[in-house]
């Protein structure tokens, strides 16, 4: 429940400041960043995911770890699932 | 053993084994919990038990949204969705979990409109797409999801968004552990502190456990080599006779959390004067519900709830199990009433849970290797 995804980041959606595009294991999707710091990411960085919000940066590194960490748990799965999940930004100006 | 091959490096796991078996005294037990269900799914899965010396017992803690959630509050949320106008959405965890009248899954199939969301914000999307249905998310979860319940709350507020609210079954791990730490058939020596928890809340919470109750706090990541590191650095703490709050989970905790994630918390919710925990009753403090400044938004206002207080289903002993009083197969129901597939009590539905834990990885290994 509480286990977080990593992804990266592919760009910030323009016209809405709260949601980037992130690909997490080939599956692109939005996700909020409202929960980051102003300005804290930007394309090519690394996020932990949850329930469709970056809930913190994250290194290149720590990205593989998690990644492995949720392989070794049988949840990478799961992980992708929840990401391609997420509907509530669609397309790019939609709510976020 | 066998998960642990799986892990980058079995060597790491070899030399923290031999430093855990020559660090430990022999004359004395030691009682740690590890208060994450992350940790609980983790230790199970990696057969960690069976790594680490005979008189280290790990007890498993409350850090388990839907173990934790009483029976009363599925029903009360169950209530909600029993309307025609109504659409309840909720996580993926919530829908094998039984109410009085069955699970949300059940009451789906009896035609209530409950529907599976990963994001709170997937909520909101449909209540924009329903705007002639009112729609609840069901909202659970530690500190690691309620900053996403309360930013959403916050998107809502901002796109004037009237048909949608938030059943807050918010709670906070911090309080239960000191309802562990007061409760005198609990005896715990230290604490493995939760890892993606503390990626918000920072270690500065748990500094009382140390310094009021002379425990030890080392919070840490998930993987075999993080766990078994953790235990040792607790260890260590009680051999020099120390208690302070360790950070194990360095490279992805903040000692300081997540200040954004904290002040959107702040902004929405405050706390309850108490809330009823599954197994450890009510405890001051320990929850979240939305401030009056957002009270459209508070399922509980919107609605009246019948708000009735359950008893656990006969014969289930999850409170006991919850408390670490009793294992998972001491209690009456484990593995005859009480499976993965008929789960009777929440710790048999979550992964995360002690028992659904113990069944897939400690009875159905043995039933294999058998």
């Amino acid at each position: 429940m509480c286990l977080a995804i990593p992804g990266q980041i592919a760009e910030l959606v323009p016209d809405n400041a709260l949601l980037a595009r992130v690909n997490v294991g080939g599956v692109y999707r939005n996700v909020n960043i409202g929960l980051l710091e102003d300005g804290d990411v930007s394309p090519g960085d690394w996020i932990l995911i949850h329930v469709g919000f970056a809930l913190s940066k994250i290194d290149e590194t720590q990205a593989h770890d998690q990644l492995r960490m949720l392989r070794a748990m049988g949840e990478d799965e799961l992980a992708i699932d929840e990401v391609r999940g997420y509907s509530f930004a669609e397309s790019a100006g939609d709510s976020g | 053993m066998k998960y642990v091959d799986e892990y980058r490096d079995p060597k790491v796991i070899g030399g923290l084994a031999r430093e855990l078996a020559r660090s430990v005294d022999p004359a004395r037990t030691y009682r740690i919990m590890e208060v994450c269900g992350g940790h609980t799914h983790a230790i199970y899965r990696h057969g960690l038990r069976d790594v680490l010396p005979a008189n280290i017992e790990l007890v498993h803690g409350p850090g388990c949204p839907v173990c934790v959630l009483p029976t009363g509050r599925v029903d009360d949320g169950l209530d909600i969705a029993a309307r025609d106008d109504v659409i309840l959405t909720c996580f993926g965890d919530m829908m094998r979990v039984p109410g009085t009248k069955g699970t949300p899954l059940e009451l789906k199939a009896r035609g209530a409109d409950i529907r599976m969301v990963y994001s709170p914000l997937d909520a909101l999307r449909i209540a924009e797409q329903n705007p002639q249905k009112h729609v609840c998310f069901f909202a659970i979860g530690f500190e690691t999801t309620a900053p996403s319940t309360a930013l959403t709350i916050l998107r809502a507020h901002a796109l004037e968004i009237r048909n949608f609210s938030v059943f807050s079954n918010h709670v906070t791990i911090v309080p239960a552990m000191k309802a562990i730490l007061d409760s005198p058939d609990m005896r715990i020596d230290a604490f493995v502190g939760p890892g993606h928890v503390s990626t918000v809340t920072g270690c500065r919470p748990y500094a009382f456990i140390a310094s009021d109750y002379g425990k030890p706090v080392v919070v840490s990541g998930f993987e075999p080599a993080d766990i078994l590191e953790s235990i040792l650095m607790i260890l260590r703490q009680l051999h020099a006779g120390e208690s302070k709050v360790e950070n194990q989970y360095r490279r992805i905790v903040p000692w300081e959390g997540n200040p954004p994630a904290l002040r959107a918390m702040a902004r929405i919710f405050e706390l309850r004067p108490y809330f009823e925990w599954r197994g450890l009753g009510f405890i001051s403090q320990s929850a979240l519900a939305l401030k009056p400044e957002v009270a459209a938004f508070d399922a509980e206002r919107v609605f009246a709830i019948p708000g009735v207080r359950v008893t656990d289903p006969r014969g289930a002993q999850c409170g006991e199990v919850l408390k670490g009083v009793l294992k998972p197969p001491q209690c009456k129901l484990f593995g005859t009433e009480c499976d993965p597939e008929h789960p009777i009590g929440a710790l048999m539905v979550s992964s995360e849970g002690a028992c659904a834990a113990h069944y897939r990885y400690a009875v159905h290994a043995q039933a294999v290797e058998a």
